[in-house]
């Protein structure tokens, strides 16, 4: 079966700047997918080269086998969730579900029987008449879903779904379009700049730097595993250990991350297990973090950045031994 | 200790408090001037004027007669008169159509592509027009549209003639030259009142997100059906508001008619006629009434198709 999405050697350039650089990238039908990268890195563009809302300067997009460069956004079986939902004010919400269909000349009572089924679908029952004026962010972004999702696309794009939503209903929508994918079984593709929302969601995720895929995994791949320093960075933090400083801890002679959960604190002077590293250090900041104590240690190289369960009781000044599985030592590649 | 800062409170101060504690009475003081101005002058003339039209003219002794009738109002329906209005209404509706025409793509253009100093030409360009002097224009356009003019001359170069006289052979729009013609007054009451028409659909288009459109085309809508859907229903209140100024300037302007046009009245004309030479202020007055009720009709015909509803 031919991929959902595939990218081979895409650039996009704005004048000057290379918004893609030279991105190869396949997407598995069914999957959820995430692009993940800061702002400016080339993932809503990405996100746009599917759509169709950009066309690539070089490269080559297929999606379900089809070749989608010159083909217009209006001509593809994919559906876009915008970021700040662009639904149309003149229309009802009911009418705005229904547009693609009735587009497409489906019959008015098949349209609305069909809309309103895709309403359900979002938890919105019932809103048909609805002006969207009237509606709280939440509810519009179910109302842009549904308006994709009605069309039946081979492929959903989401453009920072959950950007303009506060955490608690983040939370809730992020097991919902979880649960949706699931039942659905569309390929999703959702760019985002919150890794948490990345691992949480995704299948797998691709992580985007200056317009390049820096790395594409599954989300337990990139995070224990990155990389480079600029994933061990990004997704979530990570302590990156200098390839002097890992060699000497019983790691290779590269940089490496190392993860601040997998960082014990203990007393200075405690006995250390064979598989084990450590590295002697003063507390600089206790910060707590509800759940966790995010605790910095300065050692005579560099300072660790350690999470510990909260309630341990440590304070600036105090001498500590800092203790790490050796395993937990990930030697990246490429330096930077 | 006290909450309030230790300073001095002079005159403006003891006002400014009392303006804080009572928000209303500020909000009060500053819309008594307009609104007494709106309430006496404005509306206490039309209502003089609407009085006027209820009085009639004694025919013997070209006297008002201060006694209620509707007599003045049924000599709106006389031959002459009738024609009058509805050349006007015609005159009115034809301009604005046109008008329209041409605005929409040039306040598309100006809201979707143009950026820079191409805005600011666009800004220019439209705004230019209405610098200099109404009077200047008209008079300018007569020159231009004359059998002398600059449009004769032009058509002579180009072989252009036969479509200029085929236009000036036409019955009823046509005439001896283009100034003396219903086609000029058209021309020339488009050319004045394009930028009303410009401004306010240029204004409406700015306010539809570049998003919506790509979310029409995401939804399957070819560029002709997401004009269609999208674009054209959300600026239509901008090209309402522009016909609203064409529209009802057209209804009202007694000058371009009488400068550039055959000698057939228009409604500003008879009225400017009849409250001058004639003294005939009731019929006047009645003519005054005919614009205001075509736009309020004109505006409720709006709101129900809806022209109003994203404002």
């Amino acid at each position: 079966m031919s991929r959902a999405v595939r990218f081979q050697n895409v650039s996009r350039r704005f004048g000057s700047v290379r918004a893609v650089d030279g991105v190869s990238l396949d997407i598995e039908p069914g999957e959820f997918f995430a692009l993940l990268g800061p702002s400016g890195s080339g993932k809503t563009t990405c996100l746009r080269l599917i759509a169709g809302f950009e066309q690539p300067d070089e490269g080559h997009i297929e999606i379900f086998g089809e070749t989608a460069e010159g083909v217009p956004p209006y001509r593809r079986n994919v559906n876009t969730v915008f970021q700040d939902y662009a639904l149309f004010p003149h229309l009802t919400v009911g009418e705005n579900v229904a547009y693609g269909l009735m587009i497409k000349g489906v019959a008015k009572a098949e349209r609305e029987a069909k809309a309103k089924d895709a309403l359900a679908l979002v938890k919105l029952a019932g809103y048909e008449t609805r002006r969207t004026a009237q509606l709280s962010g939440g509810q519009r972004q179910r109302v842009a879903l549904a308006r994709a999702l009605v069309n039946g696309p081979k492929v959903l794009l989401l453009d920072e779904p959950l950007g303009a939503l506060d955490l608690k209903l983040r939370e809730q929508m992020q097991e919902e379009l979880k649960s949706l994918q699931t039942s659905l079984g569309i390929t999703f593709v959702f760019v985002t700049h919150d890794q948490g929302e990345a691992l949480s969601m995704a299948n797998r995720v691709a992580i985007f730097n200056d317009g390049k895929i820096v790395q594409v995994g599954t989300p337990s791949d990139v995070y224990e595993r990155p990389t480079t320093r600029f994933v061990a960075d990004f997704v979530g933090s990570s302590n990156v250990l200098s390839p002097e400083f890992a060699a000497a801890h019983g790691g290779t002679s590269s940089w490496t991350s190392l993860r601040p959960e997998r960082i014990d604190v203990v007393p200075e002077g405690a006995t250390v297990a064979a598989d084990c590293a450590s590295a002697k250090g003063t507390v600089s900041v206790v910060s707590y973090q509800g759940a966790v104590t995010r605790v910095t240690v300065v050692t005579d190289k560099l300072p660790l950045i350690a999470t510990i369960p909260a309630g341990a009781s440590l304070h600036r000044g105090e001498r500590v031994t800092l203790v790490w599985p050796k395993s937990a030592m990930v030697a990246m590649g490429g330096g930077a | 200790m006290t909450v309030a800062a230790e300073k001095p409170r002079g005159m403006a101060g003891a006002i400014s408090d009392v303006f804080f504690a009572r928000p209303q009475l500020l909000t009060l003081l500053l819309l008594a001037p307009p609104l007494l101005w709106i309430g006496i002058v404005y509306v206490g003339s039309l209502f003089a004027l609407l009085l006027q039209s209820f009085y009639s003219l004694d025919d013997f002794s070209g006297l008002v007669v201060h006694e209620f009738t509707l007599s003045t109002y049924e000599q709106l329906f006389d031959g002459s008169n009738v024609q009058i209005i509805i050349r006007t209404v015609t005159m009115a509706a034809l301009v604005t159509i046109a008008s329209a025409f041409i605005a929409f793509p040039i306040a598309y253009y100006a809201a979707r592509y143009a950026r820079g100093w191409m805005k600011a030409l666009f800004y220019l360009a439209v705004m230019m027009p209405l610098w200099s002097s109404y009077l200047v224009k008209v008079y300018a356009w007569k020159l231009i549209l004359a059998k002398e003019g600059v449009i004769t001359w032009f058509a002579q170069i180009l072989h252009l003639n036969w479509l200029l006289d085929g236009i000036l052979a036409l019955p009823v729009i046509g005439g001896p030259s283009l100034s003396f013609s219903y086609v000029g007054t058209f021309l020339v009451f488009v050319y004045i009142w394009l930028p009303y028409m410009i401004l306010p659909t240029q204004a409406a288009l700015e306010r539809v997100p570049a998003n919506f459109i790509e979310a029409s085309a995401d939804l399957g809508a070819e560029p002709g059906q997401t004009f269609r859907t999208v674009i054209f229903p959300l600026a239509l209140p901008g090209i309402v508001a522009g016909s609203i100024f064409t529209f009802s300037l057209t209804l009202g302007d007694y000058i371009i008619p009488q400068i550039v046009g055959n000698s057939r009245l228009m409604i500003g004309q008879a009225v400017y006629t009849l409250q001058g030479t004639a003294g005939n202020i009731p019929l006047a007055a009645a003519f005054t009434v005919v614009p205001m009720v075509i736009m309020a009709f004109y505006l409720w015909m709006a709101k129900r198709m809806g022209a109003f509803d994203v404002l």
